[in-house]
């Protein structure tokens, strides 16, 4: 991605006049090419030159904002195919159908308390998507209007229908909606209605050639605040799609592609509408929109997001040393684990869960699960006697007594030689720690 | 304009396995399996060929799963009592593909179950059921490595996939299906470079061999790191399909094992309001590992509940649906 410096040597005047503040034009393009510079620098720079390196430096996929103030969602913006390559940027916005055939008022009101808190992260619903099931222009507008008191979250405007659209447009303007769809027969109005707006667009093809197209239509109209929809229902071809889609985009810089993308569901059993989601928010999908809204299924839906949306090239690390759940004191237990983030989120959650203060010491063993820690002589009696010592554990509680895991009950005694504390054995699996400390510490 | 479809050229292909055996091949089974064979990314029909779907084993134990969440033993009822009914049940009445045999019973610390007491079990198991059969030990090395011989040999010809070899353990896995013609579960534990070294091992005891592993990279349940899985399978898959021999054999994930463990599956509602109902979350739970999982490239899924199954089976075959441009 990015231009090389070469690359935007060519497009300089090449008087090397010093005005930008560098001693040739090269050195110039090589500073823009690091992203050092701005190209407003040189006064010289023709018109031509700035467009083409503009836009032969944008990135692959075009970011576009749906929602405003602070619940702005970022969209698209995405440079990899592949998560082990970089960090995928932008989460999938999980979005919630409503129809403004439905009882609003319950449905809002369902919507609006999906909040989950699992591993210290908390997740709700991102939009709910309002479709016009009606098919009438002065239904729609009303329960735009119910969504405008009744929810603060962002919504997808669902309607094909330029007049249903308008009408629940000026009821939601502020809140910049994405307006769901332009197709061939409507886009030129629709355009206007989002331009005019400033709403993101949706933009529903029957398939990837006139989506191409009718995108290119629209660019044309001057508006690219754009999201794509391939028109695809079936499963396996909205796979294909969403591919094809980033792959073009990515690899061949593909413009017409180079935007965010939705998928919807398809399916009226919720299990069912959940399996799709899944498929669709592993492979690309910027919005997912799915009609279930219970707890129990999307639960695991955030959790898979939050997964794999992760930093693969992070270190999957937590600072070591000695971290307080709930409002340790003198008298809390402590359990003792590794630096490894994986092994520490696991104990937090289940000690936290446990519902009982307690401490965490975790030993630095360079980002290594207990057991390859053990293995690698990280997580041994000397470097936890040393974590308890270097941590002044000793003055924190007045208790010796240090919690150990099951996978290490082999440590036990040179622990206890080498520290001085008494050293219990834990649960081999950080899940059996709530069961353990009831029996221990409650 | 039209859009040029951009279709990937591999240069290689996954390798395909045949479990279980007939009776012209020397087994019981009724019916083979296939798995691999693909020569593109998971469900990719437009650029290369998934000549086999990736396939759904439901879990079997020798002992009575008192571990496991009501709701799930809720699912089988009386047949959890008895190996046999409890794998007709799984082919019958859910439409499993094959039958993982887990057991269970030999853990020294359970009922330390003899080879024999196991064999026996596998002889009700191979009568109950014609699909073909994956067997895991207890998971203690050292009675693994010594009922895992006279099981391979009691079963001679059946073509079972035999678990687990591991890097530092892998002989008496290997020797067993070597002997007495099964085939491998080889399990790296979340590494690239295990899961090809260990398959290097392997190949070095008999070469034929080669055709006959699947790979477990190790699994992690959703919300457990399961990226990290999931990382690693799509970078062996790529590796395999662009060449790398060593990486190029069919994936096995133990799901229902590393889900119904997690707290995700048992706590019930009143302890967590914000989680939602249990029975529903826990299968839900284990249905999005799967098919999380079979995005990466996952051929064998080992899974318990039936409606996860379900639904992922029914996921499988749409995502089978040809998807060619
Ligand atoms: S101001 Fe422009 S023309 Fe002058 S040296 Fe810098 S890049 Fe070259």
């Amino acid at each position: 991605m990015g231009l090389s410096g070469l690359e935007i040597f060519k497009q300089l005047p090449k008087t090397n006049c010093k005005e930008c503040g560098y001693p040739t034009c090269l050195a110039f393009a090589m500073a823009l090419a690091n992203g050092k510079a701005s190209l407003d620098a040189c006064p010289d720079v023709t018109e031509e030159a700035k467009e083409a390196l503009a836009s032969a430096a944008a990135p692959p996929i075009k970011m576009v904002k749906v929602g405003a103030g602070d619940r702005v969602i970022e969209m698209g913006d995405e440079t990899e195919i592949f998560r082990h390559d970089k960090r995928f940027n932008h989460p999938t916005a999980v979005t919630v159908e409503v129809k403004d055939t439905d009882d609003l008022d319950a449905r809002l009101a369902v919507i609006n308390d999906l909040t989950f808190e699992r591993v210290g992260q908390e997740y709700s619903v991102d939009m709910i998507a309002l479709v016009n099931a009606s098919g009438d222009a002065g239904k729609f507008k009303a329960a735009a209007e119910t969504v405008k008191g009744k929810t603060e979250k962002n919504v997808v405007l669902v309607s094909e229908d330029t007049a249903a659209m308008e009408g629940a447009l000026d009821v939601l303007a502020e809140r910049k909606p994405l307006v769901y769809a332009a197709n061939k027969d409507n886009f030129e109005k629709m355009t206007e209605l989002a331009k005019s707006k400033e709403c993101p667009l949706a933009v529903k093809g029957e398939d990837l050639n006139s989506l191409a197209e009718l995108v290119d239509k629209i660019v044309a109209l001057g508006y690219k605040e754009l999201v794509l929809d391939s028109g695809s229902r079936e499963t396996s071809k909205v796979l294909a799609d969403l591919t094809q889609i980033r792959r073009l985009a990515v690899r061949k810089k593909f413009r017409a592609f180079g935007y965010p993308s939705i998928a919807f569901t398809s399916k009226d059993d919720p299990q069912e509408d959940l399996m799709q989601a899944g498929v669709y928010l592993s492979k690309y999908a910027s919005i997912v929109v799915l009609k279930t809204d219970k707890k129990e299924h999307l639960l695991p839906l955030f959790s898979w997001r939050a997964n794999l949306f992760t930093d693969p090239q992070k270190p999957a690390q937590v600072q070591p040393g000695l971290h307080a759940i709930g409002d340790a004191d003198e008298n809390s237990p402590v359990y003792c684990t590794t630096n490894f983030s994986l092994s520490f989120y696991l104990v937090e959650g289940e000690v936290s869960s446990t519902r009982i203060p307690s401490y965490i010491l975790s030993v630095d063993t360079n980002g290594t699960s207990v057991l390859t820690a053990y293995a690698d002589n990280r997580y041994t009696a000397e470097s936890i006697a040393a974590a308890i010592k270097s941590t002044g554990l000793e003055d924190k509680v007045k208790h010796k007594n240090i919690v150990i895991p099951g996978l290490v009950a082999v440590l036990k005694g040179s622990l206890e030689d080498e520290s001085g504390w008494d050293v219990t054995v834990g649960p081999r699996e950080a899940s059996g720690i709530t069961k353990f400390a009831k029996e221990k510490f409650a | 304009m039209a859009v040029e479809i951009l279709k990937e050229k591999y240069r290689s292909q996954v390798r395909e396995v045949v479990l279980g055996a007939t009776k012209d091949e020397g087994g019981t089974r009724s019916a083979t399996i296939k798995v691999g064979g693909e020569s593109t990314l998971p469900f990719l029909h437009f650029e290369g060929e998934v000549p086999n779907p990736p396939v759904v084993a439901m879990e079997v134990w020798d002992i009575f799963p008192e571990e496991w969440p009501q709701n799930l033993k809720d699912a089988f009822g009386d047949a959890l009592n008895d190996p046999a009914a409890w794998a007709k049940k799984c082919v019958e009445e859910f439409g499993a593909d094959l039958i993982a045999l887990r057991f269970k019973g030999a853990d020294p610390d359970v009922k330390d179950a003899s080879a024999e007491d196991c064999i026996a079990v596998l002889k009700t198991v191979l009568e109950a059921v014609g699909v073909p059969l994956i067997v895991y030990g207890c998971g203690k090395l050292e009675k693994d490595n010594a009922i895992i011989g006279p099981i391979g040999e009691a079963a001679e010809g059946e073509n079972l996939l035999l678990g687990v070899a591991e890097q530092e353990n892998y002989k008496s896995v290997a020797s067993a299906a070597m002997a007495y013609k099964h085939s491998v579960i080889a399990q790296s534990p979340i590494d690239i470079n295990i899961a090809k070294q260990l398959n290097i091992l392997i190949s070095e005891m008999s070469t034929p061999l080669l055709d006959r592993i699947v790979i477990d990279p190790t699994i992690a349940a959703l919300g457990y790191g399961i990226e990290y899985s999931y990382s690693i399978m799509e970078r062996a898959r790529f590796g395999a399909l662009n060449g790398d021999r060593m990486l190029g054999m069919p994936m096995i994930g133990n799901v229902g094992h590393e889900v119904w463990s997690k707290k995700e599956t048992f706590i019930p509602v009143d302890e967590e309001p914000g989680w939602g109902d249990q029975a529903e979350r826990s299968l839900a739970w284990e249905a999005v590992t799967a098919i999380a999982l079979l995005q990466a490239g996952m051929n064998i899924l080992v899974m318990r509940h039936p409606q996860a199954v379900k639904l992922v089976k029914q996921n499988i075959d749409e995502l089978m649906q040809d998807n060619s441009y």
